[in-house]
């Protein structure tokens, strides 16, 4: 049908390149080098001075870290994020009071075992971070991913954090520190002597894996039958060693070096892979999911294409290693489109990527209620959002529901032409039918008939999204096994509530 | 080899659903298709017994098939709603002609009653007479905004209860893609409603039965249904970012089947931070429509029309407004600028 219901008729705006002035525009002395954006072009001081301010103002804007924090930099090799490691170095080398007082600490995930790489290649890439890492003087982690196959059962577990006042909490910190500073000098050096000791641990450490984690790794990737599922599990697994890596080693604030323009891919994607009620903690500054460990974003200012200029100019280094999509064609994946698409986008109409990072700002992640947090139940077992799928009768997720039982044998209800009233009620969150095969839960009797079996079902513990991560595998029990220990736990739990269901005050309104 | 259909393992299946990937024969197909309408509209409460509900009817696909499948509906499950068709004649010559004879068709086959309004006998101007004042680039502009109102004028006369249109999933879904591509956070959240309350006097009630059908699906349904409609786009392109969401929702689908139930449920479950602006409805000082402004939109572009200046409703000129309502008469400057038009 026609589709001008609407009265859009904001024209898009057409690439325009300005003719390059010669001299900055701030300083107005300088020659330019470079155009941020339409009609600011920067000389290179300018420009670095642009770039850190940059770094600072988000960062103290949001107030979320604290003076002599511990604060995990998650670094993946790439441009943003060693943009971002050499950022947190400028801040902590500057003189008081600009200096970043928080302590670092570098984490890596080598997820070579996933994308194909060979073992020297692998090796090849940690060697060349490792150089970088020692340059700086930070403790590091590398944690290699086939690591999740020895993670704990606890890592799912959501630790509530202390309630968070940003305004009184923050200041007291700081007063806190300047107070331990006066007596002390200086609070930032134990952090060199912390790397120092750290390097002789980590160096020791051996650097393989068990060959039985190698191979329960090709099993597992093997087991997911798209491309959009596996890099949603990769996403998944790398969070959850990355927090189990924050959490052994007491950082309480992991930095992910999401640039704006990654931040706009990942908001669309998740749109599309139904992630709409996770997008704010998806692409926010700040990621409570975890409740004692805060995943913080503070690239998220910064375009990529400032990130190139910037590691270009100042000699920013960075390693390459080839990720699940790399050299796969456009239609590979969600992500892999998306990407495509926002970046063809970009190129025809500059304000795209700005355009779809200002939507994530005025996003806000669903509540999730108070008894959440000691009922786990209500987070998503595998990415620890709220669960989503307890909507009203009349939604997509119910939809399709309908759509599935109504397509499938012996689940037809009524025969065509009969005069059947409303269908019964999905109760989603409950519904626990065998997962593999993709039956609805029809019948309210499901649960009670499905739970004996080894591989328990992962859908109820499931938010939407990952719920259609784990229909595109084939087999659920390649999991690592604290997922699925914990997968168990959480049905028990989910059995024990509704066979007391009836004796339980509902609680969950009074909370809010 | 033939496949057996899913749903009754006896029939042989002749297509497989592009919403679940099942393969159905015929008959389970029509079953399923028209029970999930079923589902929609009772889950949420679309209508209420012995309403008179309006069809808004384009002669295209998901019109056709949506006033097929109520005909059915309201008789298989005795709703007891009054149906009606409801058109729009923007005065296209050679598309609505077509179309229209298509809708007249429809008439005789569901034996509902048909009402045709036309953008001359409401507003005094044809489309055709619209494009050659204000070029092709811009007329999707006035065709959107009137035939919006035309709907609702229409289903005035008609003392209609509720409009239902042909909306469908992949109609749905695109628009929230659109709406993050505009950065058009109010129209996010407000694009995945199924049904719109009365907003204001000039408003009747509307909702998209079809909600949660995919295209291709509609497609299918009349297919093998051998349903008359007449497949022609709006001959005018649809607009930049709904042609860029739409391409990108087809890949989507492509890689990912479910992507476009994916989409809407994103767009179900978002929720948008308090203190973020949502514009205020008001009405038109003029016709009573909804409007945020003094004047709304179809005002302002007749306006523009009759008074020989069509950019008045193509840019921002709220400013003018005032002018307008009071019949002064606009500066030179002014008119100079609201006259200029690219073709
Ligand atoms: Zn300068
Ligand atoms: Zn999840
Ligand atoms: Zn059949
Ligand atoms: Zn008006």
């Amino acid at each position: 049908m026609c589709q001008v219901d609407e009265e859009y008729n904001g024209h898009l705006e057409k690439i325009s390149l300005p003719t390059l002035s010669k001299k900055c525009v701030k300083c107005k002395d300088g020659t330019a080098v470079l155009i941020i954006r339409v009609g600011d072009a920067f000389c290179r001081d300018c420009f670095k001075e642009y770039f850190i301010h940059k770094f600072r103002a988000m960062l103290g804007k949001n107030r979320v870290i604290f003076p002599g924090e511990k604060v995990l930099l998650a670094v993946s090799g790439g441009p943003a994020s060693s943009s971002m490691l050499s950022q947190v170095q400028e801040g902590l080398s500057r003189d008081a009071p600009k200096k970043l007082r928080f302590v670092p600490g570098i984490v890596f995930v080598d997820e070579g075992g996933a994308c194909g790489l060979s073992v020297e290649e692998r090796q090849r890439a940690i060697a060349q971070l490792e150089s970088i890492f020692r340059e700086k003087g930070f403790p590091y982690h590398v944690v290699h991913l086939e690591q999740v196959f020895s993670l704990p059962g606890s890592v799912l577990e959501a630790v509530s954090s202390a309630p968070e006042q940003p305004g009184s909490s923050y200041k007291a910190a700081v007063d806190q520190f300047i107070q331990n500073s006066r007596g002390e000098h200086g609070l930032m050096e134990p952090s060199v002597e912390d790397a120092e000791s750290g390097f002789a641990q980590l160096s020791t450490q051996d650097p393989t894996y068990p060959t039985e984690h190698r191979l329960a790794l090709e099993r597992l990737l093997a087991s997911v039958r798209t491309l959009t599922a596996k890099e949603d599990l990769l996403q998944t697994l790398r969070q959850h060693l990355i927090l189990h890596t924050a959490r052994v080693h007491g950082y309480t604030k992991v930095m992910m070096g999401d640039s704006c323009s990654r931040l706009a891919v990942k908001l669309l994607s998740s749109i599309s892979l139904g992630r709409g009620a996770s997008l704010a903690t998806d692409t926010g500054f700040s990621d409570t999911r975890y409740g004692d460990v805060v995943i913080v974003r503070p690239m998220r200012d910064y375009s990529s294409k400032e990130i190139a200029f910037y590691n270009r100019m100042f000699n920013v280094p960075s390693v390459f290693i080839p990720g699940l999509d790399t050299k796969t064609p456009e239609k590979a994946s969600i992500q892999r489109l998306t990407e495509s698409f926002v970046t063809k986008l970009q190129a025809d109409f500059p304000s795209t990527v700005s355009t779809i990072y200002r939507t994530s700002e005025k996003l806000h992640s669903a509540r999730t209620p108070q008894s959440a947090i000691t009922d786990l139940t209500s987070k998503c077992l595998l990415c620890m959002c709220a669960i989503d799928t307890n909507t009203e009768e009349a939604s997509a997720f119910n939809a399709i529901l309908v759509s599935e039982r109504l397509s499938q044998s012996g689940l037809r209800e009524t025969a065509p032409h009969t005069q059947a009233q409303a269908l019964p009620t999905e109760s989603p969150g409950q519904c626990c039918s065998s997962g593999g095969q993709g039956q609805g839960c029809g019948s309210g009797d499901c649960c009670s008939s499905a739970q004996s079996s080894v591989t328990p079902d992962l859908k109820g513990l499931l938010c939407y999204s990952c719920r259609l991560t784990i229909k595109d595998m084939t087999a659920v029990e390649t999991l690592p096994q604290y997922i699925m220990t914990e997968a168990e736990k959480r049905q028990r739990r989910l059995r024990m509530k509704m066979e007391i269901s009836e004796f339980l005050l509902d609680d969950e309104e009074s909370g809010e | 080899m033939p496949v057996q259909c899913s749903s009754c393992t006896k029939k042989r299946a002749v297509l497989k659903r592009p919403k679940t990937g099942h393969s159905l024969c015929k008959d389970c197909f029509f079953w399923a298709f028209e029970e999930e309408v079923h589902q929609t509209i009772v889950s949420a409460r679309l209508f209420n017994r012995g309403e008179t509900v309006g069809i808004g009817a384009s002669g295209g696909k998901d019109s056709t098939v949506l006033a097929h499948v109520l005909k059915v509906l309201n008789e298989r499950y005795d709703y007891g709603l009054k149906l009606l068709l409801l058109s729009v004649d923007e005065g296209i010559t050679g598309y609505r002609d077509d179309s229209l004879e298509t809708v007249k068709r429809n008439q005789q086959q569901y034996e509902l009653p048909l009402k045709i309004v036309s953008y001359e006998e409401l507003y005094g101007w044809t489309m055709d007479a619209i494009v050659k004042q204000v070029g092709l680039k811009n007329n999707c502009t006035f065709c959107g905004v009137f035939r919006r109102q035309a709907l609702d004028r229409g289903a005035m006369m008609l003392k209609v209860d509720k409009i239902c249109t042909g909306h469908n999933a992949d109609d749905v879904a695109e628009t929230v893609l659109m709406n993050v591509l505009r950065g058009d956070i109010a129209r996010l959240r407000r694009c995945t409603a199924i049904s719109t309350a009365s907003e204001g006097e000039g408003a009747i009630p509307r909702c998209k039965p079809l909600k949660y059908t995919y295209e291709k699906e509609i497609v299918l349904y009349a297919y093998f249904k051998k349903l008359d409609y007449f497949s022609t786009e709006c001959i005018y392109s649809p607009n930049a970012y709904r042609g860029h969401a739409r391409t990108f929702l087809k890949d989507l689908e492509s890689v990912r089947p479910s992507a476009i139930v994916d989409v809407i449920h994103s767009g179900e479950t978002l929720s948008v931070k308090e203190g973020v602006k949502m514009p205020v409805q008001g009405t038109c000082s003029r016709c009573g429509y909804i409007s945020s402004q003094a004047l709304c939109k179809s005002c302002v572009l007749l306006e523009g029309l009759n008074r020989g200046l069509p950019r008045l409703g193509i840019g921002k000129h709220h400013r003018l407004h005032g002018k307008i309502l009071a019949q002064q008469p606009l500066t030179q400057q002014e008119e100079r600028k609201l006259k200029a038009i690219d073709f």
